[in-house]
């Protein structure tokens, strides 16, 4: 009769311990450029955090002391702006593609070109924008503009925002559907009445992530709302975000512009941090 | 309303290319291969841009699947408690969240000089080799690379994880049952099982990481000088956009467009391969 128990020494079990602890590193060095910047943003964003940073203006190169507060205001403005476009649209179309649509031919079509569109690389819906906007002058004369920056975001919100509002309204028991149907609603009442209110969580779980992603976004806002030092002057106008502001003074040789990237990283990444956490909050409160 | 979405996807392919045409008649298949970029005699070659753009994401994926997929293993087999991996896979998901700007002013600051030590190591004794030919100097590839690892680390993740967890548990039952360890049972059954949504992510993340600009820009040097070595600066299609864009006159801007327009049928081919992967090859159990 062969011994039959585990044996720690056999080949096998040696190599999957070993395999074990191996993924265990991988898991370990995954986690570990989110400690190390967020150590790091917290270690120089707060050394030197102060009221200053947001009711103050840039400092010119060279200068002393100052904040941010333009840039705080701007990427509130931008990417308001960019929200207003984008929800409604975003909703709309999910809707459309949920609750009217056959699913076949044009749907199947809509539902591939927001795949394609949500892999669209950030800076080409700057460059999009840049070509329609601010080279044509369209919009008065205007060139780089807060609502061009405000557009250019709209068009990354707006596959994450279909496509929740899509998948939240198919989670919708048909059942309820056909009961609204049946007392005599009409199709309109009954996805303004029954279906949108039920999905209401999980649209507004993507709305809250899409509106988090636009905040971070930089690459569309370089050439499109540019940046300004001073405080906004109005929609039509360059505007300073705290993304765009990161970047320029990143690339800056004074320490104080440096040190304000960092404070602005802080502040950015708090807030995205917690944008992110309230839409995981409200997807567990839904499941519950 | 949802037409938008098509109309707005067409218009980008349609602006791009309209802005691009100049540049076309005037280089032709030429522009793909030729390196020059000189914006004061205004004469355009995107070869260094394309090169770096293929050769940072390519690099970039080949850490970053392994570590990925590791990890997804990690926190969807039952290794460790469940309440540890749940921290470790939002972890994960949160990485997803940081601004690739805030990446790359961490980039500059931290990992550059953290990582120049190594790369000077590589410089020294593997300098024969053409991809470590050069001395780092501070911003290049290899930093840039780093950068792009970290940044679809997490899509790689999160795919395999669900494509992992959508194998059904009969067949892991069965694995276990014919006698299989955990890993016999990982490697043999399980990512077989899964191998069509994980490497779907993988070519997402391969999209992703072309497309992505603001790390890279910031930490990749933007020389237009063109170098097989990855310890020297180059530059991206994106990268390239990002910093010239703004200040382009006519003709540059038309290359710019041009190199815009590679980047997008680059992405495009990328994802739509990535989409019929998923669909043509997902699990059918």
């Amino acid at each position: 009769m062969p011994d039959l128990g585990y044996k720690n020494w056999q080949k096998r079990n040696i190599v999957n311990r070993l395999l074990s602890v191996l993924a265990g590193l991988f898991s370990f060095l995954c986690i570990l450029p989110l400690i190390a910047v967020l150590a790091y943003i917290l270690i120089k964003g707060i050394s030197t955090f102060n009221l200053d940073l947001f009711t103050k203006l840039p400092p010119p190169p060279g200068g002393e002391g100052g904040g941010f507060g333009n840039a705080i205001l701007g990427s509130i403005i931008v990417t308001t702006i960019a929200a207003l476009i984008a929800i409604p649209i975003g909703v709309g179309g999910g809707i459309y593609l949920a609750e009217y649509s056959t699913g076949r031919g044009f749907s199947q079509f809509i539902r591939f070109g927001t795949n394609v569109l949500a892999g669209v690389p950030s800076i080409i819906a700057g460059v999009f924008v840049y070509g329609v906007i601010v080279s044509t002058r369209i919009l008065f004369g205007n060139t780089f503009s807060a609502i061009a920056g405000g557009t250019a975001l709209s068009v990354l919100m707006l596959p994450t925002v279909v496509k929740t509002t899509d998948e939240g309204l198919k989670l919708v028991s048909n059942d309820l559907r056909r009961a609204a149907l049946g007392v005599g609603a009409s199709r309109f009442v009954t996805v303004s009445q029954i279906t949108l209110p039920k999905a209401f969580t999980p649209i507004a779980t993507g709305v809250v992530l899409s509106i988090a992603r636009a905040a971070g976004e930089t690459a569309p806002l370089i050439f499109t709302a540019l940046f300004s030092p001073f405080w906004p002057n109005g929609i039509f106008d360059p505007i300073a975000t705290l993304s765009v502001l990161i970047y320029n003074f990143s690339a800056q040789p004074y320490d104080l512009q440096n040190q304000l990237a960092w404070s602005a990283s802080f502040l950015l990444v708090v807030f995205i941090l917690a944008l992110n956490l309230l839409a995981r909050w409200l997807g567990r409160f839904a499941s519950k | 309303m949802a037409s938008m979405v098509a109309l707005i996807l067409i218009s980008i392919l349609v602006v791009v290319f309209w802005g691009s045409l100049e540049s076309m008649g005037r280089y032709g298949l030429n522009f793909l291969i030729t390196s020059n970029w000189n914006p004061v005699d205004d004469e355009y070659g995107a070869f260094t841009a394309i090169y770096g753009t293929l050769v940072t994401s390519l690099f970039a994926l080949v850490i970053a699947v392994p570590l990925g997929v590791g990890t997804a293993i990690f926190i969807t087999e039952n290794i460790i408690p469940l309440k540890v991996r749940n921290i470790i896979g939002l972890m994960v998901e949160l990485l997803a969240a940081i601004p690739s700007v805030v990446l790359g002013l961490w980039a500059i600051f931290i990992l550059e000089p953290l990582i120049r030590p190594f790369l000077m190591f590589l410089y020294e004794d593997f300098g024969w080799i053409p991809i470590f030919s050069t001395e780092p100097l501070g911003p290049g590839m290899a930093p840039a690379i780093l950068i792009l690892v970290v940044m679809i680390l997490p899509i790689i993740t999160a795919i395999a994880r669900d494509s992992l967890n959508q194998v059904p548990i009969q067949l892991r039952q069965a694995a276990y049952g014919v006698g299989a360890t955990r890993w016999g049972a990982i490697l043999n059954v399980i990512l077989p099982a899964a191998i069509s949504g994980i490497v779907g992510g993988v070519m997402l993340a391969l999209g992703r990481a072309m497309g992505e600009t603001m790390a890279v820009t910031m930490i990749i040097g933007n020389s237009n000088v063109f170098s097989w070595s990855l310890l020297a600066p180059g530059n991206t299609i994106s990268a390239m956009l990002a910093n010239q864009f703004g200040e382009a006159d006519v003709g540059q801007l038309s290359s710019l467009m041009y190199a815009a327009f590679v980047l997008m049928v680059l992405t495009l081919l990328v994802n739509v391969f990535a989409q019929w992967l998923v669909k043509r090859l997902s699990l059918k159990y």
